[in-house]
C-alpha cells in the first residue's frame, strides 16, 4: 500500500485528552483539588455580601442570619470551609516566590525570604483587621 | 551468566498500515550504562529497522529525544534503563502533539509559536560592529541565564494539561524564552512581546499547574517565568490606568 507524504499529512494521529485527565498524575489531581478550593473562597465572599445585606435590613435580620449560622450543620460546614480556605491560602503563599523576584544589593532574595515576607504581610493584615474589629 | 534483559513496549503508529496506534514489545539487554535511547537504538539496529524516533546528540543538549516513558515526559538519553527494572518500560510519543509516525511527533505548532515571541535581541537602533560589543555585567547575565538553558525538548509542553486542552496556548518553553530576552539588558523588545503574550492565549492561559518546571531537564522553570510575566503585565495595566498619560 503506497502512501503519499505531504506537508499536511492527512493521517497524523491526534490523541484525544480524556475528560478525567486530571486523575492520571498526582500533581494534576492536586492542582484540580486546589482549583476546587476556590469554591470555598467564593462561598465566603458570598457570605460576607449576605451579612452586609442583613446588616442593612436591621437587627432582626442580622439576628436571624446568625441564629442560622449557629446551627450545628452551619458550624460543621464552616469548620470545613475554614480548613479548605487555609489550604488555599497556604498553597497560594508558597507559590508566590515563583512570581515575585526581589533583588537586594544586586542579589536575588531566596524563595524562603520572599515567603517569610508574605507571611509577615499576612500576619500584619490580620492584626490590622483584628484591631479595626475590636 | 545470562545478561539481564528488560522489556520495552513501544507505542507504534504506522499510518500506512493502521488507523490507531498499537503497542509492540521488544526484549532488549539492560546494560548498566544504557539509557532508554540505547534500548531504542538496539531495537532499531537488531530487531526492527522500521521503528521511527528522533535523536541526535545523546548527551542532553539537542533536545530531540523527548518521549513519554512510563507516562512521564522524559529525555530518553538521560534515563537509565536499569532504573526502570523490572520493566516493562512503556515508551510513547510526546503527549499533546500530533503523531507523524511511531515516536515522531510534529512540532511545527511550537516552532511557529516560538517565532511569534521574537526570541532574539530586538534593538530600536542596531549598533554598528565598529562601535564595539554590547557589554553586560555578570549580574545582568544572571538575570536571564536560567531561561537561556532551554533546549526546546518540549517535555514542558507534554507535561502541560492546558496545552493539551487548549492548543492555541503559546506554551511554557516559548514563554520562558520570551522572558529570557525580556530580561536581557541588551534587549529592547519587551513592549513588542508584551502585546503578543498578554493576550488570553499567552500568559493568561497558564493556570500554574507547575509540571512544566518539574519535568524540565535543564531547570529552566517556565512556570516561574510565566508567573513573573503575569505580575509584570498586571503592573503594566495598573500603570496604564493610573498614569494614562505616561509611557506604557
Amino acid at each position: 500500500m503506497s502512501t503519499t507524504y505531504r506537508r499536511h499529512h492527512p493521517r497524523w494521529h491526534r490523541e484525544r485528552t480524556p475528560i478525567f485527565w486530571w486523575l492520571g498524575r498526582f500533581a494534576y489531581t492536586r492542582f484540580i483539588a486546589r482549583e476546587l478550593t476556590s469554591l470555598a473562597v467564593a462561598w465566603v465572599a458570598l457570605l460576607v455580601v449576605v451579612e452586609v445585606a442583613a446588616l442593612g435590613r436591621g437587627p432582626a435580620a442580622w439576628e436571624r442570619l446568625h441564629a442560622l449560622l449557629r446551627t450545628p450543620p452551619a458550624v460543621a460546614l464552616h469548620a470545613l470551609v475554614l480548613g479548605v480556605l487555609l489550604f488555599h491560602s497556604l498553597t497560594w503563599l508558597h507559590l508566590a516566590p515563583k512570581a515575585v523576584v526581589v533583588r537586594l544589593g544586586g542579589r536575588r532574595l531566596p524563595d524562603g525570604a520572599v515567603l517569610a515576607g508574605h507571611y509577615a504581610a499576612w500576619a500584619a493584615a490580620s492584626l490590622g483587621l483584628l484591631w479595626v474589629l475590636s | 551468566m545470562s545478561e539481564t534483559t528488560i522489556e520495552i513496549a513501544v507505542r507504534r503508529y504506522r499510518p500506512e498500515v493502521e488507523v490507531e496506534p498499537s503497542w509492540q514489545s521488544y526484549e532488549v539487554p539492560c546494560r548498566r550504562e544504557w539509557m532508554v535511547l540505547d534500548g531504542l537504538n538496539w531495537i532499531k539496529d537488531r530487531l526492527d529497522g522500521t521503528l521511527s524516533y528522533r535523536w541526535a546528540c545523546r548527551m542532553g543538549v539537542c533536545g530531540s529525544c523527548g518521549m513519554m516513558v512510563n507516562g512521564d515526559p522524559t529525555l530518553t538519553c538521560a534515563a537509565y534503563l536499569k532504573d526502570l527494572l523490572p520493566g516493562p518500560v512503556r515508551v510513547e510519543p510526546l503527549r499533546g502533539f500530533p503523531v507523524v509516525r511511531d515516536l515522531v511527533v510534529d512540532i511545527s505548532d511550537f516552532v511557529a509559536k516560538l517565532a511569534s515571541v521574537k526570541p532574539w535581541i530586538v534593538r530600536a537602533i542596531e549598533k554598528s560592529p565598529d562601535d564595539g560589543e554590547y557589554l553586560q555585567t555578570p549580574e545582568q547575565l544572571a538575570d536571564y541565564k536560567q531561561y537561556s538553558m532551554c533546549i526546546n525538548c518540549l517535555l514542558c509542553y507534554s507535561a502541560c494539561p492546558i496545552y493539551a486542552l487548549e492548543p492555541e496556548f503559546v506554551g511554557p518553553a516559548a514563554l520562558a524564552l520570551a522572558q529570557r530576552y525580556n530580561l536581557d539588558s541588551r534587549d529592547e523588545g519587551a513592549a513588542e512581546r508584551m502585546e503578543i503574550l498578554s493576550q488570553h492565549e499567552g500568559i493568561w492561559s497558564c493556570t500554574f499547574v507547575g509540571e512544566c518546571s518539574v519535568v524540565c531537564p535543564k531547570h529552566v522553570d517556565p512556570a516561574g517565568a510565566i508567573q513573573r510575566y503575569k505580575l509584570d503585565a498586571a503592573a503594566d495595566w495598573v500603570r496604564s490606568v493610573l498614569l494614562p498619560w505616561g509611557k506604557r
